[in-house]
């Protein structure tokens, strides 16, 4: 729902294939990098660390307050995972997030589970990294500088991944991209501020008890580099496309059709027989009403062997 | 029941949902969501017979229809998302009113769209609940590691379910304890419960508490790992082969797809 902080989740059928597919593989190569980055440097306790905060941030993604009458603000965690454990873990611990939200909880579609691993886990991660590590160093190591970029890198993590949602369902056709991109955008802009707080909230305490666990350690800098470059990069192309495509939301599509990939790649598949009437079935009405026939059919041939193999086993 | 995610284990009893191969459970319900997704828009023949074999499946799982239907209605509220459809697509006019200066017309070509995507998305969430519901997280796992999935994500999805269940306890604990230091009153005139800012700022303090403990409990983990022998390795079982019976379900559930896939595109043409 739009209103609501879960919408970062999209569920299965609102992005086309094509979409998907594409945002499987952007994914795919992300993560993959990301794990050859870990096991560079994987020490043997990273592996339980990974997982027991993986399972930290799912839970904390309960911690709730309330904003407005029965409106509540919580934790989504991609900002405050990379400031702890560093960017490329930071991707696969909220890969795990996100993966068995959709497993589970059915929070987010399986199909599309590649597009919302993106948003959440590779760009939220890749955004707070990069707003993290250029606001912190203007503050030249002073405290407040981690509570000042904490902050802005939690808000920028949701702001740029709702865009890129509102995008992913532009270029579906699911939503036209003027209406979907200032919507999203404007609600997660204020979303953002909640996560912001709860952020600097998080950090706070995290300074006070365990300073040592927000040190971003310069010997790490080098080996973080693209992923520095790639969260600024993402970050400037949303930010500036986003308000182009929203004005003008035919220029979507006609990126979509300049690319062709969207023709090339649907409409061959649709028409792999082409004028070709299904034998005996000429009309969409016929085959829709057979269709509910066979249906209820094999549903009740289901329901009456079930009833029938329970009343065997009771007999017997 | 066992949480051990490193062991492979199939469900005694006679259900046969439940006794499937996961891997077989995984595939199938996978393709059952990309042939839904593929559908051609407003195929309502294919819509309806997806779905009665969705809810055949959900008859055979025996694990309550009323369960499954109350699960997947809490993927729904995300269909709102798509019914500014109604009126942005343009075509055939329903009927028209304006707010103000704003004018809207629904079309039935936005309404075509608009109900095939809720009804795809809504069959879809039904297939994912009953994979979820019949299948446990190990037996998942260990799917996806045959899979192709590599190890490490495996692995920290693994511990992730671990410890899941603990830190959800652990989270509600601190919403208990925020509760009952928390003061309110019926009086409107009243007010309680301090500024935005200050309650974001405890749910923050919360949200650190609880990262602080997992971090500290990480460590415990791995302490207790080591004291078990744990080298740094990733270890695992061999794959059971799958039976004849396993390899004829997915070919029958595949062509079963494939059919419903052809039906729609004919239709569509």
């Amino acid at each position: 729902m739009l209103l609501s902080p879960t919408a970062m989740h999209i569920p299965d059928g609102f992005l086309s294939v094509v979409v998907s597919v594409l945002f499987w593989l952007f994914s795919l190569l992300a993560i993959a990098f990301s794990i050859k980055r870990v096991k560079q440097n994987l020490g043997e306790k990273e592996v339980p660390l990974m997982g027991v905060l993986a399972a930290a941030i799912f839970a904390g993604q309960m911690l709730n307050f309330t904003v407005i009458g029965g409106t509540s603000g919580h934790l989504l965690g991609a900002a405050l995972a990379t400031i702890l454990v560093g960017p490329w873990a930071a991707i696969l611990v909220m890969t795990a997030v996100v993966a068995t939200q959709a497993l589970l909880f059915q929070d987010g579609g399986l199909i599309v589970l590649g597009a919302n691993l993106f948003n959440m886990a590779v760009v939220g991660v890749a955004v707070s990294y990069a707003v993290y590590r250029l606001i912190y160093q203007l503050f030249k190591g002073r405290e407040v500088g981690i509570f000042i970029a904490g902050f802005i890198a939690a808000w920028s993590s949701i702001f740029i991944a709702s865009l890129l949602v509102a995008l992913q369902l532009a270029l579906s056709g699911t939503f036209s991209a003027d209406l979907a991109i200032p919507a999203m955008g404007g609600i997660h802009a204020l979303i953002g501020i909640g996560e912001g707080l709860i952020t600097i909230g998080a950090l706070a305490v995290l300074f006070a008890s365990r300073p040592d666990l927000l040190n971003i350690s310069p010997a790490q800098a080098g080996n973080n580099r693209p992923i520095l470059i790639a969260g600024i990069l993402i970050a400037l192309l949303l930010a500036v496309l986003s308000p182009l495509a929203s004005s003008d939301p035919d220029g979507l599509e006609w990126v979509a059709e300049e690319y062709g990939f969207l023709q090339t790649a649907q409409e061959p598949l649709y028409q792999i027989i082409p004028d070709y009437v299904f034998p005996g079935v000429e009309n969409e009405i016929v085959a829709t009403i057979l269709a509910g026939i066979l249906g209820t059919l094999i549903v009740f041939g289901i329901a009456w062997g079930i009833a029938y193999a329970r009343r065997a086993k009771a007999t017997s | 029941m066992s949480i051990d995610p490193f062991r492979p284990a199939r469900h005694s009893g006679s259900k046969p949902i439940h006794n499937l191969d996961a891997r077989l459970k995984f595939i199938i319900a996978l393709g059952f969501i990309l042939t839904t997704s593929l559908a051609p828009q407003g195929a309502w023949a294919v819509y309806i017979l997806l779905f009665s074999l969705a809810f055949s499946i959900a008859l055979l799982s025996d694990v309550g229809i009323r369960h499954i239907y109350a699960r997947a209605a809490l993927a729904l509220p995300f269909i709102l998302a798509a019914f500014p459809l109604l009126f942005t697509v343009t075509g055939v006019p329903i009927f028209s009113f304006s707010i103000g200066s704003l004018s809207l017309t629904a079309s039935w070509q936005g309404l075509e769209r608009f109900i095939s995507i809720s009804f795809k998305s809504w069959i879809s969430v039904q297939i994912a609940v009953l994979l979820a519901t019949t299948t446990r997280l190990p037996d998942l796992l260990f799917a996806m590691r045959n899979l192709a999935i590599p190890q490490l994500i495996v692995a920290i999805i693994g511990l992730m379910w671990r410890y899941i269940f603990l830190m959800v306890e652990e989270a509600n604990r601190l919403l208990r304890a925020r509760l009952s230091r928390s003061g309110v009153t019926t009086q409107n005139s009243k007010k309680y419960g301090g500024s935005l800012t200050w309650r974001a700022k405890v749910a923050g303090n919360m949200a650190g508490n609880l990262l602080i403990r997992s971090l500290e409990r990480s460590d415990r983990v791995y302490s207790a790992m080591l004291a078990r022998g744990y080298d740094g390795e990733i270890r695992r079982f061999k794959n059971p082969p799958l039976t004849l019976q396993d390899w004829l379900i997915l070919i029958g559930s595949i062509a079963v797809l494939v059919i419903l896939l052809t039906l729609g595109l004919l239709l569509n043409s």
